[in-house]
């Protein structure tokens, strides 16, 4: 495993092109240079553009086709788009006193689509004909919007007199398909599967509720799975479009299948593990012993991995208690239950996070239906992603380390850089050969060993 | 004096009642029986008659007959009767005696046992009383404890009255909720509606796209017109993704289905097999149950109808396979649950003559473990020959293989090699008396020579002058006499040694003799050496018998593995037997 020198960006904002060609981050901000953003090559990480931006970067994202780069900038209302290879083309959109709270990208990449504050409507622009067009009454909620995988539909909830619809508009055109009303009180989300056939829509919290949708329009299902406690959290397809797993405030995971759309099984988060199969591994922190000789000046001035903590996982017998947050039951939205799901890219492999076990991941296995492993961080976990390619998990949790997880074992790596790299979040490469690691202020690119793991 | 008092207890039925005159005898009569001599003051010479007479009355009371009668006579006392009572009266003493004893024993135990009750009594009076105080306590907690519950009622009631009441107030402000919040929507989608009024109507800042050059589009086609036709072709594309979407998925199903209905007809093929050879077993058997012979005709029936109808999709087939496999399914259940109730049956009987059985299985146990050694020793015996014949560290089978193939070429090649050898080995020796032959032709010649010139000495000496001719002849006698014996020596020197090296001389005339299929002079030169190293081929040649040697135990090892094998082979045989018969 190797570690690319570090880069300074801003914000958070930092994205590998869809192709996996191209690195754009954000620039901090300087006397002179103002709002940058520069485009590197991946492979030799030598800057190839740089734009400046009117003002503070809110979000950015890649087009499809990984030409351009749009750059919203929520405050002024403003969206820029830069092409990669024609460097003094610009775009600007300029959303006025209306004002912007949201900008996307249509699959096609030659449309922006952009919510107004309080989700007056969105409005939809292109590129290639300067036309604008509006999708009047879209709902605020967690997910309102969602393409399918293809690129060719996208679904839009919407909220008029009260009740929830929901729109599929085709892409190409963005002529209205369908347009159905969901038996929701009050729609949280939609997704669509990834064979993108079916949409799942659920309600909010306060009730649980799923609602599968065929493609044109038709209820396929309903699953409720309890009444009048907090419902769903998360929802997620696996790749394979053949489960479809549901969080909710019960700290439990329930899978349905896509035939029948019926409950296969649970996965419960309980808080003491005892007779599963699973490995539990846990983050064992360890200062390196400081012998007298090693207390030289040489190695103060030099080394600064002297103060960092060294950590390794240990494998824990069974049974094991896990630290549990109690909730604070007064405070709306309270930190419990399954927030985060994530399938590996072969379906095999569920990982989830429990909010009231912040230093937590539970990897699940598909195919046995149960626990297959559980990692127990020193501190609470803040990102994690699955490999695109391989069933290899990394996360990251606000520490100088990278820890990764594939079903051979567990691994903490040291982020070799000086100054307290601590890894904020992470994404993987397309290629799965690569991670970007944001800190705060800093990234930095990690290069798996190919050859090691395919051992 | 309590003696006293119990014999008067025990006699006081008979004496107290009857003689009330004559208690002073009867009092007295203990001193009688104690001591003989206190007899004096019973009876004396003047009171015999009395003594007599109230013996008599005595004896007749005990139930004795009497010691003197008065019609016999007088003054004689019949001994005879006097002795038998008075062994009698020694038996009743005696008997008495041993009653006292035992009553007294009989005493002690009931006033120990007296006492013991009493103690008893005494404290299940202690144990009742503190169980009534406990029952007492008890009742005051159960009422106190009754109350309780009551009040907790109470509470529960009210408690429920509360839930049901706030569950009511909570539906009504949830609905009064709703429908605030729907007002709010409401007030809140009207307030957007305005706003975006206001916003498109508001002139000066408009939302606007400034672009350099408009891009195309990413398929490279160009935007097409809103049509009818568009639409259709949107439906279409739709239907066509779900069309394929279930297809791919009826054909995931279609697959599995064909699996799952392979895997059914493996089970029912199997279970048809159980069940047949089971129907034939049943056949021989008497205790054959009735009911089986019923169905075993229409089991017939579905065995036959069954096989053909499994690739048959339609409702009927369906339908008949699975009733068929249910069916089997369920005789194949009463079989498997008759086979264990059998073996149950089988295991208790086996227990109960357990005891008879063993001296025969015990028998055949040893004669197994017999058997058992003997092959041991055998496998024991063939490793040790194994071990002798491998003493060399190939003592894998592939290895001893190996060499066994490397031997023989080794073999082949010496044998071959010993072949030329040979050959070369005869023409040498040819050679050799080709050259004997020659030298001895040459010594032969040689001496003619010699005597020639002899001859021509002589003759030249007898023409000379007897002077100048002696001394020239002197001398060249001399030279001579100095040159022959060099020359012989030479020759006999270089006899041999011309031999041995001719050989090695190409232009030798021996050398046409060696056969023109071997001229190359490496050849040669090895021949050579073999030759000039003849002594050392003897231990060539034996280490050559050593190795035929061990090739020869090499080839032996394979048939003696085979031997092993054949001999595992039937220890597994005999395994086998066993777990048949253990089975």
């Amino acid at each position: 495993m190797n570690f690319s020198e570090v880069f300074k960006q801003t914000n958070q904002l930092c994205k590998v092109s869809p192709d996996g060609k191209y690195l754009v981050s954000g620039l901090p901000i300087c006397t002179q240079t103002k709002y940058r953003l520069v485009v590197r090559d991946v492979s030799t990480l030598q800057i190839l553009q740089l734009y400046t931006c009117l003002d503070q970067i809110s979000h950015m994202e890649w087009s499809s086709d990984s030409l351009f780069i749009l750059c919203a900038m929520y405050k002024r209302g403003l969206v820029q788009v830069w092409s990669l290879e024609q460097p003094d083309w610009h775009c600007k959109i300029d959303e006025g006193s209306i004002g912007l709270v949201s900008s996307r990208w249509s699959p096609d990449g030659r449309h922006i689509l952009n919510t107004t504050e309080f989700h007056l409507r969105v409005t939809v622009w292109s590129l290639c004909t300067k036309a604008v067009s509006y999708i009047k009454y879209p709902k605020a909620c967690q997910k309102g919007i969602d393409f399918s995988r293809d690129g060719c539909y996208m679904a839009l909830a919407e909220r008029r007199d009260c009740k929830d619809y929901v729109s599929v508009f085709v892409c190409d055109d963005w002529h209205l398909l369908r347009h159905f009303e969901t038996e929701t009180q009050d729609l949280a989300g939609l997704e669509w599967s990834p064979n993108g056939c079916v949409l799942a829509v659920w309600d909010s919290c306060l009730e649980y509720k799923v609602l599968l949708y065929s493609l044109d329009g038709r209820l396929l299902s309903t699953y409720s799975a309890y009444e009048w406690s907090l419902g769903v959290k998360s929802v997620t397809w696996s790749p394979s479009s053949q489960f479809l797993a549901i969080g909710s405030y019960d700290e439990k995971v329930r899978i349905l299948n896509h035939i029948t759309w019926k409950k296969i099984t649970q996965f419960d988060h309980p808080a003491a593990i005892n007779n599963t199969k699973a490995v539990v591994y846990k983050e064992v922190e360890k200062r390196p012993a400081v012998g007298s000789d090693d207390l030289s000046l040489h190695n103060i001035t030099i080394g600064t991995t002297l103060f960092n903590t060294q950590s390794k996982y240990e494998i824990c017998p069974l049974p094991v208690q896990i630290p549990v947050v109690k909730p604070d039951p007064d405070r709306a939205n309270p930190k419990i239950g399954v927030s985060t799901l994530a399938f590996s890219s072969d379906s095999r492999y569920l990982a989830t996070r429990n909010d009231n076990m912040t230093t937590v991941v539970w990897v699940w296995d598909m195919q046995k239906m149960n626990l297959e492993a559980v990692l127990e961080q020193t501190s609470a976990i803040r990102c994690f992603q699955w490999d695109p390619r391989r069933p290899r998990l990394a996360l990251c949790t606000a520490t100088t380390k990278l820890y990764l997880w594939s079903p051979a074992g567990c691994v903490s790596v040291q982020v070799p850089t000086e100054g307290g790299f601590q890894v904020q979040s992470l994404s993987w490469h397309c290629s799965g050969d690569s991670l970007i690691l944001l800190g705060k202020e800093q990234l930095c690119l990690c290069y798996m060993d190919t050859d090691q793991d395919e051992k | 004096m309590p003696e006293s008092s119990l014999v008067k207890d025990i006699h006081s039925s008979s004496t107290e009642c009857r003689a009330s005159p004559l208690r002073q005898f009867s009092q007295s009569s203990l001193p009688l029986h104690r001591n003989s001599y206190t007899l004096s003051t019973f009876c004396t010479e003047h009171n015999v008659q009395e003594c007599l007479s109230h013996i008599n009355q005595e004896m007749s009371s005990l139930g004795l007959p009497p010691v003197w009668t008065e019609s016999a006579s007088n003054s004689e006392l019949n001994v005879v009767v006097v002795l038998n009572c008075m062994y009698d009266l020694i038996q009743l003493h005696r008997r008495g005696v041993r009653t006292l004893e035992n009553m007294e024993v009989e005493q002690l135990k009931s006033s120990s046992n007296v006492d013991y009750l009493q103690l008893t009594s005494t404290r299940l009076k202690e144990q009742l009383e503190l169980s009534k105080r406990e029952n007492t306590g008890l009742l005051e907690r159960e009422r106190q404890l009754q109350l309780k519950v009551k009040s907790l009622q109470n509470l529960l009631k009210n408690e429920k009255e509360e839930v049901q009441k706030l569950q009511n107030i909570i539906a009504s402000r949830a609905s009064q909720y709703n429908h605030e919040m729907k007002r709010k929507e409401r007030e809140f989608n009207k307030l957007k509606e305005r706003l975006n009024q206001l916003l498109v109507d508001k002139k000066e800042k408009k939302q606007a796209i400034d672009v350099l050059n408009s891009i195309g589009r990413a398929d490279g086609k160009r935007s097409l017109w809103k049509t009818e036709k568009t639409e259709a072709k949107h439906e279409g594309e739709m239907y066509k993704t779900l069309l394929s979407d279930y297809d791919t998925r009826q054909r995931e199903l279609v697959l599995e289905n064909a699996e799952l209905r392979k895997v059914l007809q493996q089970m029912k093929k199997d279970m048809v097999s159980i069940l047949s050879s089971r129907k034939q077993t049943l056949k021989g058997d008497k205790h054959e149950d009735c009911c089986i012979q019923a169905d075993s005709e229409d089991e017939e029936e579905v065995f036959d109808s069954s096989t053909g109808s499994v690739d048959l999709y339609c409702v009927h087939a369906r339908e008949k396979l699975t009733n068929s496999i249910r069916l089997q399914w369920r005789r194949l259940k009463s079989h498997v649950e008759r086979l264990d109730s059998q073996a149950s049956l089988a295991q208790i009987g086996e227990s109960r003559n357990s005891d008879a059985v063993p001296r025969e299985t015990h028998e055949e146990e040893m004669h197994r473990l017999k058997l058992e050694i003997q092959q041991c020793k055998d496998f024991i015996q063939t490793q040790q020959q194994l071990l002798q014949q491998l003493s060399s560290p190939c003592d894998e089978e592939t290895a001893s293989l190996l060499s066994d193939c490397f031997m023989l070429q080794e073999k082949e090649r010496l044998r071959e090699e010993w072949k030329t050898l040979e050959e070369q080995r005869k023409i040498f020796e040819r050679e050799r008396r080709n050259f004997t032959e020659a030298a001895i032709r040459l010594s032969h010649e040689r001496k003619a020579f010699e005597e020639d010139r002899a001859m021509w000495l002589k003759h030249q000496f007898l023409n000379l002058s007897p002077f100048a001719d002696s001394k020239k002849s002197q001398l060249s006698k001399s030279k001579s006499a100095f040159l022959i014996p060099a020359e012989t020596q030479a020759g006999a020197g270089s006899a041999p040694e011309k031999l041995m090296k001719c050989p090695s001389d190409t232009t030798s005339p021996t050398h046409r003799c060696v056969p023109p299929t071997s001229p190359s002079t490496t050849d040669l030169c090895r021949t050579f050496c073999l030759i000039s190293e003849n002594s050392s081929t003897k231990p060539k040649t034996k280490t050559e018998h050593a190795e035929e040697s061990s090739v020869f135990c090499n080839g032996n090892v394979p048939v003696q593995h085979k031997r092993w094998n054949n001999s595992k082979d039937h220890s597994s045989h005999t395994l086998t037997r066993e777990k048949n018969s253990s089975i």
